[in-house]
C-alpha cells in the first residue's frame, strides 16, 4: 500500500521549517513560477474567460462522465488500445504488472505520472524484478535519491544543485571523478547521456495522461523535456496510466483547457510538446509501440461525485495553487505525507483516504484564497477545504489539528510583516518562531478570522490591517469560541 | 461482476443516472458531433494570414528555434545544407518517406547525404514535414507515420522541419480541421506531436537548461512557394 504519513504533518512541517537545504531550494522557485504565471496571462487578454470555460468544461464532462468513459473506450478500443479498468490502486498495479510480465520486460522507463505515484508502482514493479527508470529530470533525480516528488510539476524543487551535483557523483562512479559539474548543462548532460540508453533498452514504457479525448480514443500527455515521448515511443508497449476524471469531449475541448495549463504550470504560453496517442504504431509505421494499454483508475474518485468534492475532479494538475500557497512556500510539499501537496493535496488528499487519515492536511492553509484565485478550473479550494473541517469536527478529530491549524496560521500571519521589513524566509525567522508560537497559542483568534472569511469578502480591510486589529485586540469578544 | 462494471455502476450511483436515460446520451453524442469552438484569442481571431505567419515566426524564434525563410521549395536544400554548416553539425540527415520533401531538389546540395527511415540513436540530424503550424503559440503538429516517423521528432540532437506557408493556421482548432481533412472525422494517426521548440528542462536549480532529452536545436524552414 501507499505509504501515507499524513498524520505527522505537523511534525513534517516543523522539520521542514528548519531544513536550511530546503529553505534554500525553497527561495524563489514556486515565486518565480509565480511571476511567470502572472506574466503569461497578462499576455493574454482572454485567461479570466478562458478559466470559466474550463470550468464549464469539467463540469460537463462529469456531468456525463459513464458516457464521455465509454465513447472514449469505444473509440480507443477500435484504434486497437487495450483499456483496462482499475477500481483500487491494487488492481491498478496488479494490471500492470501482468502488461510487463508478459512483455517479458527487463526494464521498464517510466515518463512523469502523478497517477503511478498514487498507486506507487515503482517500489511494487521494483520488488517483482523490473527495473524501473524514472525519465523526467526532476522524477529521475527523486528516484536516485529514494524520495518522493515535493511537487505535482517540479518533482525536485526542493533539492538545490550542489545535492544534485553530489547525488551524480554518488551514484555514476563508472565516469571520471574529476568531470567537471558546475554548470546545470552540465549536470543536464550527464543525466541525459545515462537515460538514453535506459530509454533504447527498454521493453515497456509506462506515461500518465493529462486527457483522454471521447471524440478520438486518445491519451495526451505535456512535457517539455520530451521524456514521455522517447518513453512510449521507444519501447514496444507503451503503458498509460489514467484516472477517471481525465477524459473530456473534443480536440476543441482540450485546446481551450491546454491554453490554460501551461501558462498556469509554468508560465509559458504552451508546452514545448503536447502529445497525442492512439493507439498502436499502424501497420505502416516504422516506429511507435507494437502495444499500447490505458489502465483507467477509479481509486474512490467516483465516490466524489455525489458529494460537494465533485469540483476538485476539474482539477488539471496544473501546480499553480501550491506555487502561490503561503504554507507550500514554507514547509515545501513533502510535509504534506502524501502524493499531492498544497491546496490540491489539503483537498484531494482527504477525498481518497479519508478524512481520519489526512487529519491535519485540512488545516495546511491560511485561508488567504490565493489558491482558489489562481485556480485555472476555478475550483473552490478554500470552502472544500473548510468541508472537510466539518467532516473532521463531526468525527471528533479535531482539536489536536485545530490547534494545530490555528498554530500555523498565527505564523503565517506574522509573515507579512517579515515581508515588509524585507526580511526574506530565513533562519532569523524560523528562530523568532519558535517564541512566536507560545505567544500565539495564548491568543485565540481564529474565531475572528473564520468569522470574517466567511463573510463574502472582508470589505475593505487588507490582511495587515485585520493583523493590526488583531494585535490590538479588537476582536477579542468573538474569539472564546475558537477552543470549544 | 467485471472492473468494468463496478466503475461505471459507482460512476452511475455518484451522477444518479438512470440506466436508459436517452437524453444524456442524445447530449454526448451531439457535444462530440457538433465539435462546438470555444472563443478562440484575439491575437490569431479574424486576422490575415500574413499575420498569423508573422506571429507563428516571432513565437517560435522567442521559444528558441531558428527561422529560416524559403521563397520556393527548391531553396530548401541549399538552406539546410547552409545552417547545418554554420552550426558545425555533420551533412548526414534522416527523412521518411514524405513526397514533398522527396521531390525537393536535393541534387543541387551534393554535399548532403540522406537516409531514408527512421532515426536511430546515433542520428544527428532528422529531417521532417510538419502538418500544420499554430500560430497562436508558435507551435508545430506532425503527424506520425511513414512518412514522417515519430522518432524523427526526438531522437537527434537536430531537428529541421519544412513547413509551408500554407500550413500556417491561427487557433489550434483550424490545425484539428487540416487534422480531420486529412485523417477522417474522429480519426487519428498513432502520435500527433505538437513542438514548440527545442526540448527544455527546468529541474536542476530552476534554471532554463536547452535539451533535455529531445533535440537541443530546432530549425525550422518555412516555405512560401
Ligand atoms: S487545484 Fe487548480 S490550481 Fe491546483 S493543481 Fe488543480 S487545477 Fe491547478
Amino acid at each position: 500500500m501507499v505509504e501515507i504519513k499524513t498524520r505527522e504533518f505537523k511534525a513534517n512541517a516543523r522539520v521542514a521549517l528548519d531544513d536550511p537545504q530546503l529553505q534554500r531550494a525553497l527561495a524563489g522557485l514556486p515565486g518565480g513560477l509565480v511571476a511567470q504565471r502572472t506574466a503569461a496571462r497578462d499576455k493574454l487578454p482572454e485567461f479570466e474567460d478562458l478559466r470559466d470555460v474550463g470550468r464549464d468544461i469539467r463540469d460537463h464532462t462529469l456531468a456525463h462522465l459513464d458516457l464521455y468513459l465509454a465513447e472514449w473506450e469505444r473509440k480507443a478500443v477500435a484504434a486497437g488500445a487495450h483499456v483496462h479498468w482499475a477500481p483500487t490502486a491494487a488492481d491498478a498495479r496488479d494490471i500492470i504488472e501482468k502488461i510487463c510480465r508478459e512483455a517479458n520486460a527487463k526494464i521498464v522507463t517510466k515518463g512523469k505520472s502523478m497517477i503511478s505515484e498514487e498507486i506507487a508502482l515503482n517500489g511494487y514493479l521494483e520488488a517483482r524484478g523490473f527495473e524501473v527508470v524514472e525519465t523526467d529530470l526532476g522524477e529521475y533525480l527523486v528516484q536516485i535519491r529514494k524520495e518522493t516528488p515535493s511537487h505535482i510539476i517540479a518533482p525536485a524543487i526542493h533539492l538545490t544543485q550542489e545535492q544534485v551535483e553530489a547525488d551524480f557523483r554518488r551514484l555514476h562512479t563508472h565516469l571520471p571523478q574529476d568531470r567537471v559539474l558546475v554548470e546545470p548543462a552540465q549536470l543536464v548532460d550527464e543525466a541525459r547521456k545515462i537515460l538514453r540508453q535506459k530509454f533504447v533498452a527498454a521493453d515497456v514504457g509506462i506515461t500518465g495522461a493529462n486527457f483522454l479525448i471521447a471524440e478520438t480514443g486518445s491519451s495526451i500527455i505535456v512535457t517539455n523535456e520530451g521524456n514521455g515521448d522517447l518513453t512510449q515511443s521507444l519501447a514496444k508497449t507503451h503503458v498509460v496510466v489514467a484516472s477517471i476524471d481525465k477524459v473530456v469531449p473534443t480536440l476543441e475541448d482540450v485546446s481551450s483547457i491546454l491554453r490554460l495549463l501551461a501558462r498556469s504550470a509554468t508560465g509559458q504560453e504552451f508546452s514545448t510538446y503536447t502529445t497525442f496517442s492512439t493507439g498502436p504504431r499502424r501497420k505502416a509505421d516504422p516506429d511507435g509501440p507494437e502495444a499500447y494499454h490505458v489502465v483507467i483508475l477509479d481509486n474512490g474518485r467516483s465516490e466524489l461525485l455525489a458529494t460537494e468534492m465533485r469540483e476538485i475532479l476539474r482539477c488539471i494538475r496544473c501546480g499553480a495553487c501550491m506555487n502561490h500557497c503561503p504554507v507550500y512556500n514554507a514547509i515545501g510539499g513533502h510535509a504534506y505525507g502524501w502524493v499531492y501537496p498544497g491546496p490540491i493535496g489539503a483537498v484531494l488528499t482527504p477525498s481518497l483516504i479519508g478524512v481520519k487519515a489526512a487529519s491535519n492536511l485540512p488545516n495546511a492553509s491560511t485561508f488567504c484564497g490565493k489558491c482558489e484565485a489562481v485556480c485555472p478550473m476555478k475550483i473552490p479550494l478554500p470552502k472544500l477545504m473548510r468541508l472537510h473541517r466539518e467532516t473532521e469536527f463531526d468525527l471528533g478529530n479535531l482539536p489536536r489539528g485545530y490547534a494545530f491549524g490555528l498554530k500555523t496560521w498565527a505564523w503565517f500571519a506574522k509573515r507579512p510583516r517579515l515581508y515588509h521589513l524585507g526580511a526574506r524566509f530565513a533562519i532569523a525567522a524560523l528562530g523568532a518562531l519558535g517564541g512566536a508560537r507560545g505567544a500565539f497559542r495564548a491568543l485565540p483568534f481564529a474565531g475572528g478570522w473564520t468569522k470574517h472569511r466567511d463573510l463574502p469578502a472582508p470589505q475593505g480591510r487588507t490582511f495587515q490591517q485585520l493583523w493590526a486589529e488583531q494585535q490590538a485586540g479588537l476582536n477579542r469578544p468573538s474569539q472564546t469560541r475558537a477552543r470549544s | 461482476m467485471s472492473n468494468r462494471d463496478i466503475i461505471f455502476g459507482k460512476i452511475a450511483t455518484g451522477l444518479k443516472a438512470l440506466r436508459d436515460d436517452k437524453t444524456r446520451q442524445a447530449t454526448v453524442d451531439s457535444r462530440i458531433a457538433a465539435k462546438f469552438r470555444h472563443p478562440t484569442p484575439a491575437r490569431v481571431a479574424g486576422r490575415s494570414h500574413d499575420e498569423h505567419v508573422a506571429l507563428f515566426k516571432s513565437h517560435m524564434t522567442g521559444q528558441s528555434a531558428t527561422i529560416l525563410d524559403a521563397a520556393t521549395a527548391a531553396d530548401v536544400p541549399a538552406l539546410i545544407a547552409g545552417y547545418l554548416r554554420q552550426n558545425n553539425l555533420p551533412a548526414r540527415l534522416t527523412v521518411g518517406e514524405d513526397a514533398y520533401l522527396a521531390n525537393l531538389p536535393w541534387a543541387t546540395e551534393p554535399t548532403l547525404e540522406r537516409r531514408q527511415g527512421r532515426a536511430q540513436p546515433t542520428d544527428e540530424v532528422s529531417v521532417s514535414h510538419a502538418s500544420a503550424a499554430v500560430a497562436e503559440t508558435g507551435t508545430l503538429v506532425m503527424a506520425s507515420g511513414p512518412d514522417n516517423p515519430v522518432t524523427l521528432n526526438f531522437l537527434p540532437e537536430t531537428h529541421i522541419v519544412v513547413l509551408e506557408v500554407k500550413d500556417v493556421v491561427g487557433p489550434y482548432e483550424d490545425a484539428w480541421m487540416k487534422i480531420r481533412a486529412r485523417f477522417g472525422d474522429r480519426t487519428m494517426p498513432r502520435t500527433i506531436n505538437m513542438i514548440s521548440g527545442p526540448s527544455r528542462t527546468g529541474d536542476i536549480g530552476g534554471k532554463l537548461v536547452m535539451g533535455a532529452h529531445g533535440p537541443r536545436r530546432m530549425c525550422v524552414v518555412v516555405v512560401k512557394g
